[in-house]
This record gives structure tokens, C-alpha cells and sequence, in this order.
């Protein structure tokens, strides 16, 4: 019997879905709102995420060391930053090295070059950067190296370290960091819970017309679990319908934004995004909107089943 | 089979609705109650079907006192009781089939036993070739035939009928009082709610009159005496 209950549901639904088809077309409607809110709170995370990884990937402290250095010296220099747990990667840049992309910068620039060739000799120093694995981190490299090789005093090897000229800039990209995570999050969470509140407000107007229906139900005998079950599959069907729809729609959306705000984002497109992540899309908005839909309905039909 | 013990309904409002009444219905009887407009008689139906609680005294079927009843044997009964109204109440986004094979599925009744009594039950008010249809493509009167369809599918023990003609006119009222009759004389109870004199004088069986929430004359063979 269970079986044929089942069944009976699922038909009813199917069948109260097609036959409402106003309310069923503006509840699928509010809910395709509601699920590009979402689509586009995944969007606003990615477009976020990878910006602020791009960011951190431009940030680096750069030890300039003495010329008189050798090699060895600074291998060691090099593997002593290396195993300090903040560090994420050490890029040694020889003073050969350095001075080519010293000449490659400026190669437009004669007088400079003639410059260098005067003095006969390499005038720079080798570089070590460092990249730390959060910005935030930066601080402790920076006591390590100032506790081991103080910069610029007698048998350093440390000439100077820019990380005081960078940690202004360090320090502002880690409250924008921590400001636009947190931010992010309660966007989020505002946008998702606003949507099931009009989600579940359009699903009760639509409960509110077949009210004298739930009432007939009742008073044929019919179980609770009988009577909510059609409008329970009705509303994971308005979530089923508006989230293919909007899997739909955002393909020529995200083709024609995607390309026009790379750019912006470095170079993210969304377009690409879109599609290289579409099963995981596929999933959230899917059942997103079958657990949006679902769960209103619940919600909204419980208010009248609450008497006898 | 059915007794109101001393029940009285105050609503929140201070209405008094019902006072005092005490009634019993035995099996197979055809009761009409009758009064005027607000005396009572829909709130007496509500009491029955557990839409509506008594403030005072208690209402029994058989004996189970049904407000003591959880949801389940509420369910249960409402499934003993076949109700019928004035307007219809039939569910507007089915058709006169799936109306009437709705109170079979809510009852637990078989695909192979809705297939076969159905089709039977559309026979018997006169609605076979309209099974198809929807409610808002009937007539009134063809509304009631399915109301009644749908009251009696599940043979129940008793039909309750809150002024089921009130809404017709003279000639589909005739129809449905000798549906009604037919129903009776297949030994199901019925309870008939009604202000209309001719359906009264028509039948010639138990009237009872009610004014201002209370029974003033129970005749076993009555008439409709304004």
C-alpha cells in the first residue's frame, strides 16, 4: 500500500503542476530568481576568490643581498627560509640573473645601459623572494630574518629588506582579504535566506488558493501525509523546472558577460568557469532548488493541517 | 450509533451556537434538521465531522466520544461519515472521476477497486458520460451528483448533508432528495440539513427543528412547521 501511496503522491503532484499552471508558472518564476541569485553569489566567490589569489600571488618580500656574498652563503640563507613553516616558496635570483633583468628593463634606456658597461663589473647584488603562504605572515619572516641576518649591519649578508616599504601595502591586502571573505559570506547568506523568504511567500499564496481544497481533503479523511505529499512534489517540481532553466539561461549569460568583465578580474571568464565547473553548478542549483521548492511548500502547507 | 450529550458551543466571540442539545441518531435513520438561518444546524454538522469543538458535553460515535479522538481515528471516521454541502466542495483541479476516486485513495482502497466502483457510483447519480468533465463545466446540479458520489463511494455508515438542495433549483432538488431516499433505503443513515419546506413535506421522516442553538421539537414523523 505504501508503494501505491507513493505513487498516488507523485501522480497527484505531477498532475496539480501542469493543471495550476498559472501559480505553477509564477512560483517556477520567483524561483528562477531566486536560484540566479545564487548562481550569481557562486560567481561573485569565484570572481573574488580568484582575484584576491591573484593578489597574493604579486606579493613577495625581496632580501637583497651584499655582492660580496657567495653562492654558498646564500643557498644556506635560502634553505633557512625555506623550512620556516609561514613559507610557502623562496625564488633565488643570482646577481648574474638579476643584473640581466636589471639590463632587460631598461633596455630601451641608452644612458643606463652605457652606464652598467662602464663600471666594468656587476653592481647588483643577488635577491631572494620570499612568498609567504597567507600575507598575513609576512611579519614573522620578517622577525626571523631580522633576529638572524639583521639587514645592512656588519657580516649580513642581508642588505636590505623591502618588506617595510611593502607591508603598508601587505597589511591593507589582508583586511580587504578577511573584509571581502567575510563579506562574502554574509552576502550569502542574506541572499539565500531572502530567496526562500519570497520563494516560500509565493508558495503560500499559491497554498492560500487551494486552502479550500486541503479543507475537502480533510474532511474525506485523507492523512496528513496524503494531503501534503502532491503539494510537497509540486513544489520540488517548480525547483526542478526553474533550476533547468536558469542552467539554461546562464550559458548566454555568462557567454556574454564573461568576456566583456575578464579584464577586470584578471582574466577570469565566466563563461569558462561556467562550463569548466558545470557539474558542480549542476548539483548546487539542482538540488537547491528541488530543497528551496520542497522545503516552502512544507512549510507553507503545515499552516493548514495544523487543526483536526 | 450517534449522540450529542448536553453539547453546547460558545465561540470566541461570545456567540452562543448550540445549547444544551442532546440527540441521538440510531442506525439507518433519516433525520432532517430544520430552522431558520443561524440556528444552529451547520455548527451541529461541524460538531460531527470534528471541524468544531463543543464547549460543554461531548459527542459520541458508538462509543467513542470523537473530540477525545486522536488525528488517525479522526481520519478513520471521517471516512464512515459521506459529507455533502451546499456548495459542493469538490476539488476544482480534478475531474468528476478523480474527484470521486480521491475519497477512495484517502480511504486506502485499491487502483483495482477505485477502477471498478467508480465507474459504478458515476451510474448511479446519472454522471457516467461526465466522468471526464470538470467541476466547472457541470451544472449545480450535477456538482451535488458528484458531491453525493463522492459521500457514498466509500458505502459509509452515515451521510451527513448540510443543506444539500440550497443551492438548486426545484426540479434537480426533486433529483437529489430521491437519490438521497435511494441511498437510505440501502440502509445508510442520513442526516439532512435543510430549510426548504416541499423536501421536508416530501420525505415524511424524523424532523428535527432548531431555533437559536437549541432543538424545540423532534417529530418522528414530521413536517416542516415555520
Amino acid at each position: 500500500m505504501l508503494w501505491v501511496n507513493i505513487k498516488r503522491i507523485f501522480r497527484t503532484g505531477f498532475v496539480n503542476f501542469l493543471r495550476n499552471g498559472v501559480v505553477s508558472l509564477s512560483a517556477v518564476l520567483v524561483m528562477v530568481v531566486t536560484l540566479f541569485i545564487i548562481s550569481s553569489v557562486i560567481f561573485t566567490g569565484a570572481l573574488l576568490d580568484h582575484t584576491l589569489e591573484n593578489l597574493r600571488e604579486k606579493v613577495d618580500v625581496s632580501v637583497n643581498i651584499v655582492t660580496t656574498a657567495i653562492e654558498d652563503e646564500i643557498l644556506t640563507l635560502k634553505a633557512q627560509v625555506e623550512n620556516l613553516p609561514e613559507v610557502e616558496s623562496v625564488k633565488y635570483i643570482s646577481a648574474d640573473l638579476a643584473l640581466e633583468q636589471y639590463k632587460e628593463r631598461h633596455k630601451e634606456d641608452q644612458k643606463i645601459l652605457a652606464a652598467l658597461d662602464e663600471l666594468n663589473g656587476n653592481p647588483l647584488g643577488a635577491a631572494l623572494n620570499i612568498k609567504a603562504k597567507a600575507p598575513s605572515q609576512y611579519e614573522s619572516i620578517q622577525v626571523f630574518l631580522d633576529q638572524n641576518y639583521p639587514a645592512g649591519e656588519l657580516g649580513s649578508i642581508i642588505e636590505t629588506v623591502n618588506y617595510a616599504r611593502k607591508q603598508e601595502a601587505i597589511e591593507k591586502l589582508n583586511l580587504i582579504i578577511n573584509a571581502g571573505e567575510q563579506f562574502g559570506i554574509i552576502v550569502t547568506v542574506l541572499f539565500v535566506i531572502l530567496s526562500v523568504v519570497i520563494t516560500l511567500n509565493t508558495i503560500r499564496l499559491a497554498m492560500f488558493i487551494s486552502k479550500d481544497e486541503i479543507r475537502i481533503m480533510n474532511l474525506v479523511g485523507a492523512d496528513r501525509s496524503y494531503i501534503k505529499g502532491p503539494f510537497l512534489v509540486a513544489g520540488a517540481l517548480y525547483g526542478v523546472v526553474s533550476s533547468l532553466l536558469v542552467l539554461i539561461l546562464l550559458y548566454p549569460v555568462t557567454f556574454y558577460i564573461g568576456p566583456k568583465i575578464s579584464t577586470l578580474f584578471f582574466d577570469l571568464n565566466l563563461f569558462n568557469y561556467y562550463l569548466q565547473n558545470f557539474g558542480q553548478m549542476f548539483l548546487i542549483i539542482f538540488f537547491s532548488g528541488i530543497f528551496i521548492g520542497a522545503f516552502s511548500s512544507f512549510i507553507a502547507i503545515h499552516q493548514y493541517l495544523k487543526k483536526k | 450509533m450517534i449522540y450529542f450529550d448536553k453539547v453546547t458551543k460558545i465561540y470566541d466571540d461570545e456567540t452562543k451556537a448550540l445549547e444544551d442539545i442532546s440527540l441521538k441518531v440510531e442506525p439507518n435513520e433519516f433525520i432532517s434538521i430544520v430552522g431558520h438561518s443561524g440556528a444552529g444546524k451547520t455548527t451541529l454538522i461541524k460538531m460531527l465531522l470534528v471541524e468544531e469543538s463543543p464547549s460543554e458535553g461531548k459527542v459520541f460515535y458508538g462509543s467513542s466520544d470523537i473530540h477525545d479522538m486522536g488525528r488517525s481515528d479522526v481520519n478513520k471516521l471521517r471516512r464512515k461519515i459521506g459529507t455533502i454541502f451546499q456548495d459542493f466542495r469538490l476539488l476544482s483541479h480534478k475531474n468528476v472521476y478523480e474527484n470521486i476516486a480521491f475519497a477512495m485513495e484517502a480511504a486506502g482502497k485499491t487502483d483495482e477497486e477505485i477502477e471498478s466502483d467508480v465507474p459504478y457510483v458515476l451510474e448511479l447519480v446519472g454522471l457516467f458520460d461526465k466522468a471526464y468533465s470538470f467541476p466547472s463545466e457541470l451544472s449545480g446540479g450535477e456538482k451535488q451528483r458528484v458531491a453525493i458520489a463522492r459521500a457514498i463511494v466509500n458505502q459509509p455508515d452515515v451521510i451527513v448533508a448540510d443543506e444539500p438542495t440550497g443551492n438548486l433549483d426545484p426540479a434537480n432538488t426533486y433529483e437529489i432528495i430521491q437519490i438521497f431516499k435511494k441511498i437510505h433505503e440501502l440502509g445508510t443513515t442520513v442526516i439532512l440539513t435543510t430549510h426548504n419546506k416541499g423536501v421536508i413535506d416530501e420525505l415524511g421522516k424524523r424532523v428535527i427543528t432548531m431555533e437559536d442553538g437549541k432543538i424545540v421539537r423532534d417529530d418522528p414523523t414530521g413536517r416542516y412547521e415555520k
